[in-house]
């Protein structure tokens, strides 16, 4: 399912102001259908909170965000978002199917059936194992497989590469050239240097 | 995407949970017994006294159970994250939360209602204010778990909220816990008992409509 229009996510004036410290002030940016924003930054930085922000989970001290030229709220932003934070959102007592299947339930059915994401994340076969028998990394990309089987533009990821190994982390590199290349959009923080070489790539050094 | 689907989803995924894990169903309803069955030895060889506070015993016991069971009600999906999923997901949040109050009330206030004849019996209530017992239970149990819920979801993102949640929840039980005991009473004596069980019904309902928007908000309060 191809989207045809282009959608666009504007920051202006953002700022974050946490115990009494300025984490950012009069931040701005602007993200096509098709590219990527890399937050860069130290630990404390505030780029955690930055996409929290975006997420809706807090509130900016100052400015606004607009989804394709409407306020977060007023849009189609939530049916049209996918998030994976520093948890992963999965369920331990289920098993790998039952906590996609939740996802499901939660948003709209997107590009990949449940079987051909597991499949892209190399987790085929784990169908009925519970999460709890899974390592860190495994759990990793069954968060990461949410992002393919619910319909969504943006993906707000936050270090996706933690806990995954080379071969993982190129995995995801492709998955994330290729939703770029279907018109998708991505805002990312990471430690590892990311390498997206058919990627329009924007980079924020928050300091 | 269909918000019936969504909700409906929440409900079966939170039944699966407590199956699997057991302690969250047996832990209220081991407390719920084990307190009445201790007052008849406390209270010793004086079944007229006993029989007058049974009611009483009852319904502070299921409350109490209630306030043991309510942290389990989003804990879990804080600590993993599948609470910032739930939030969100595009359906609207006060719904997707009743769906979690029904879930946790199937699971901890239903087993409370199936034990309750037998230990009403067990505390010498007389038979013809069994029905009544369990009519304000039935009423009653669901307004704890939905009042409760406000309460946990301000508090779930605080480390030890436990004191605050029993302060904030309590004095918001007592209407039922007033009504409902009376009406027990009430019964037991042959009094009709019509007035309490609409007013039962009447806080049931209200609480229904307005306690599942401000869990949301609270909750969204607690991520950030």
């Amino acid at each position: 399912m191809q989207t045809t229009s282009t959608h666009t996510l504007e920051g202006a004036g953002l700022s974050c102001i946490r115990d009494d410290r300025v984490l950012f002030e009069e931040l701005a940016f602007e993200l096509a259908s098709g590219q990527v924003l890399l937050l860069e930054g130290k630990n404390g930085s505030g780029k955690t909170s930055l996409l929290r922000i975006l997420c809706g989970f807090r509130e900016p001290d100052a400015g606004e965000i607009n989804w394709c030229g409407d306020a977060v709220n007023d849009s189609q932003f939530y049916a049209q978002m996918a998030y994976v934070g520093h948890l992963d959102g999965v369920k331990k007592e289920l098993t790998v199917r039952e906590n996609l299947k939740m996802s499901l339930a939660l948003s709209s059915v997107g590009r990949y059936s449940i079987d051909e994401a597991l499949a892209k994340v190399h987790l085929t076969g784990y169908d009925d194992v519970l999460v709890q028998a899974l390592s860190a990394g495994q759990k990793r990309r069954l968060s990461l497989a949410r992002l393919l089987i619910t319909e969504n533009v943006l993906w707000i990821l936050d270090e996706p590469f933690t806990s995954l190994d080379k071969q993982g982390i190129a995995l995801i590199e492709t998955l994330m050239t290729e939703h770029c290349a279907n018109g998708g959009m991505i805002v990312l923080t990471s430690h590892h240097d990311i390498d997206l070489p058919d990627v329009d790539v924007q980079r924020i050094y928050l300091s | 995407m269909s918000l019936s689907r969504a909700f409906f989803a929440v409900i079966r995924r939170d039944l699966v949970l407590a199956l699997r894990r057991r302690s969250e169903i047996a832990n209220p309803l081991l407390f719920f017994i084990l307190v009445i069955t201790l007052f008849p030895l406390g209270i010793g060889a004086q079944p007229h006294l006993l029989q007058a506070i049974a009611p009483g015993i009852i319904w502070v016991s299921a409350l109490l159970a209630a306030m043991l069971s309510l942290d389990s009600l989003f804990r879990s999906d804080f600590d993993d994250g599948s609470l910032e999923q739930i939030l969100l997901s595009p359906h609207p949040t006060s719904v997707l939360v009743l769906a979690k109050i029904i879930a946790h009330w199937l699971v901890t206030g239903l087993p409370l209602l199936i034990v309750a004849p037998l230990l009403a019996v067990f505390l010498g209530m007389p038979n013809h204010s069994l029905g009544i017992l369990l009519l304000t239970l039935l009423l009653g149990t669901p307004v704890l778990s939905l009042i409760g819920a406000i309460g946990v979801a301000l508090t779930v993102g605080l480390r030890r909220g436990g004191m605050i949640l029993s302060l904030l929840v309590l004095p918001l039980y007592v209407p039922v816990l007033i009504f409902a005991g009376n009406a027990v009473q009430m019964a037991s004596s042959g009094l009709p008992v019509n007035a309490q069980i609409n007013i039962l019904i009447a806080i049931l309902l209200m609480a229904l409509v307005l306690a599942p928007l401000p869990t949301a908000a609270a909750l969204k309060m607690s991520i950030s």
